[in-house]
């Protein structure tokens, strides 16, 4: 049963969020944002920090969630082909019904998908180890991008517009709202989800598999079948992720926008490993943390915001590895449960 | 099949010599790759981006006037103490760390650089001319850049010489010895933090001298320093580390490869050919590992 401390915590974080876009009118679009990148940090950790598989290729999914739920919009009324090559909304008009069931549709697509592909690449991909899985996700989503940017079918070079917000919705708050909630209810879920797998058995297979792979597969457990299930469960909320941003941007490009390497897919990294690799709680605070110092840094030091991003990786790699989570585990040990035997810890140190 | 290297075979002429020529400069960046990640077991992503910024010192050498071949002397002078500093500022850091995290922190260190090039060399694609001809092979129906030929003849000699300095000299024994086992040479008295500053900055000198060359026969932009990263990384887990004809022999392969690519599937999707190159590479050992009941290490 829930205890009455969490059952406060929880349905006041949820009251905080229903009320938020109402609270923080003006800040609706990045509220959206805070809640994707939440997901993105959140299922990243599921495989990066509890199983040990560090993956730069998580933004392979995003993209193809976007690419998909955007297609499937368009796809289902009008043809494809014709809309992309016209640039999208000049030729053909999205009713109100046909935009929702479209998004709603689309929304479902770009969840199953990605987790199938997630499936079925999987096997391949996830007998390898270490930093070769880092690479060869890495390049994976680089070719996804490289890739779709020759296809003509959903832009290529030039771009995919995803049918923009119904003009019959007069409301011009309507838009930011329906893509915040839209994106809060799928990070509810992503938490009731990971939040779930923290108390399970899952859990304790994907961190036997991080501290030692050889030995888990010697407990008997069929390491392989839980890697690839972990990494369905990132799949598919990176999907549904990308197609809610694809939405909200309204605009797709192959490398900037979709397989979006350079940003995104090095956002969700660092954020978990800000926040603290391995909790449940670390990914939520660091990608806070990191979309406050964003937004709030970015336009002061525009031109010069890779230059930052590029040396806060550095600096949080190689100084803060263990994140914001880890560095208070090593300070009040007691209040994550546990207990550290002061002569064990005094004999480590003269040991040094 | 309608493809054009098909109905006209001149072409596949072409295709191998162009990339037999590439392939020799992407064997000089693996060469790099391959003795920093033997001696400090680090896999640096910037390696491409350290090319590149190689490339863009013999760039800004013909902007002066002066002739971008020059850049093969120049270029990994001053490239060795970009090296050199950035080991002293993060590298060293890293180095007994787990992969991932040298991974990440030089893709941090990749994007600063390119941010950096992207300011001052600005985004536009530039070539610097070496004004050197072309030569005209098989009744003009084949066509190779005198630069190329200059390119992978400078990339032999360097190689060449960088073989005998670390099979001769004292520094190059130290950065074998330190390879083989750090513990050991330490105890033996090699200063292994000098050893793998200087491996570093040789490394980087590499790249230099790679982006010297890039100048002049291919085109340099501040964000297309990645596949060169990915070309070295696929270059070294094919040929294994510090086994140089294998090097060579695979990177000839990957230029091959690529020149191929780019007749067949087009121009466009030539980079994404390469990157999934690396995922089969990849997946294909794993495979071939996982019967043994083995994997990559």
């Amino acid at each position: 049963m829930m205890k009455q401390k969490d059952l406060i915590l929880y349905s006041g974080l949820i009251i905080l969020g229903l009320a938020a876009p109402f609270l923080f009118s003006a800040f609706k679009v990045q509220l959206t944002y805070l809640c994707v990148l939440i997901v993105l940090a959140m299922t990243w950790n599921l495989q990066g920090g509890e199983m040990g598989y560090n993956s730069f290729g998580n933004i392979l999914f995003y993209g193809l969630g976007m690419y998909l739920t955007a297609s499937v919009q368009v796809g289902m009324f009008f043809p494809l082909a014709e809309w992309t090559e016209s640039g999208g909304e000049k030729t053909f008009v999205h009713t109100t019904a046909q935009y929702f069931q479209g998004i709603g549709v689309g929304l479902l697509v770009a969840a199953i998908i990605p987790t199938i592909v997630a499936g079925a690449i999987g096997y391949a991909i996830l007998g390898l180890r270490g930093h070769y899985f880092a690479i060869c996700t890495l390049g994976l989503g680089i070719a996804a991008g490289e890739i779709a940017g020759g296809i003509e079918i959903i832009g290529a070079g030039q771009g995919f517009t995803t049918p923009p917000f119904p003009a019959e919705i007069v409301d011009p708050e309507a838009r930011g709202q329906f893509f915040y909630f839209l994106s809060f209810f799928v990070l509810v879920v992503a938490f009731v989800f990971v939040k779930y797998i923290y108390g399970s058995r899952f859990r304790l297979i994907l961190n036997a598999i991080r501290d030692n792979e050889d030995k888990a597969e010697a407990m008997g457990i069929q390491t392989m079948k839980y890697k690839i299930v972990g990494w369905m469960c990132s799949a598919f909320f990176c999907g549904l992720a990308g197609g809610i941003m694809g939405g909200l941007i309204g605009y797709i490009d192959s490398t900037d926008v979709a397989f979006d390497g350079r940003e995104m897919g090095v956002f969700m990294v660092l954020m978990a490993i800000l926040g603290g690799k391995g909790t449940l709680w670390g990914p939520i605070i660091g990608a806070t943390l990191f979309h406050f110092f964003k937004e709030g840094l970015w336009t002061f030091i525009l031109g010069w915001q890779y230059v930052a991003l590029g040396v806060l990786i550095v600096v949080i790699v190689v100084y803060f590895p263990e994140g914001l989570m880890g560095w208070l585990r090593e300070k009040y040990p007691d209040r994550f449960g546990e207990t550290i035997d002061e002569k064990d810890r005094k004999a480590q140190v003269e040991l040094k | 099949m309608d493809f054009l290297i098909f109905k006209a075979p001149i072409l596949m002429v072409q295709a191998s010599l162009d990339g037999i020529l590439l392939g020799i400069l992407f064997a000089l960046i693996a060469y790099g790759m391959a003795l920093q990640w033997g001696v400090m077991n680090i896999i640096n992503i910037a390696q491409g981006d350290l090319v590149i910024l190689g490339g863009y010192i013999a760039y800004t050498m013909y902007l002066a006037g002066i002739h971008p071949a020059w850049g093969v002397i120049v270029s990994p002078i001053i490239m060795y103490f970009v090296g050199w500093a950035l080991y002293k500022l993060v590298i060293n850091k890293v180095v007994d760390r787990d992969l991932f995290i040298s991974i990440l922190a030089t893709f941090g260190i990749a994007i600063v650089f390119q941010q950096l090039m992207n300011f001052v060399f600005g985004a536009d694609v530039v070539v610097a001319q070496s004004e050197y001809g072309t030569t005209m092979l098989f009744d003009n129906s084949v066509t190779l850049p005198n630069s190329k030929i200059f390119a992978a003849f400078i990339s032999v000699l360097y190689a060449i010489g960088l073989v005998i300095y670390m099979k001769r000299s004292r520094l190059g024994r130290a950065i074998r010895a330190t390879a083989q086992n750090a513990r050991a040479a330490k105890i033996l008295g090699v200063d292994t933090e000098k050893v793998y500053a200087a491996t570093f900055g040789i490394n980087a000198a590499l790249c230099g001298i790679a982006g010297a060359l890039i100048s002049i026969t291919l085109t340099l932009h501040p964000y297309v320093g990645l596949p060169y990263t990915v070309r070295s990384f696929m270059i070294v887990i094919v040929a294994g580390l510090g086994n140089l004809p294998a090097v060579a022999i695979s990177g000839m392969g990957l230029g091959l490869f690529e020149e191929f690519a780019d007749y067949i599937l087009g121009t466009e999707f030539r980079i994404g050919a390469v990157f999934m190159l690396l995922v089969f590479i990849l997946v294909y050992r794993r495979f071939k590992l996982s019967k043994k009941r083995e994997y990559l290490k």
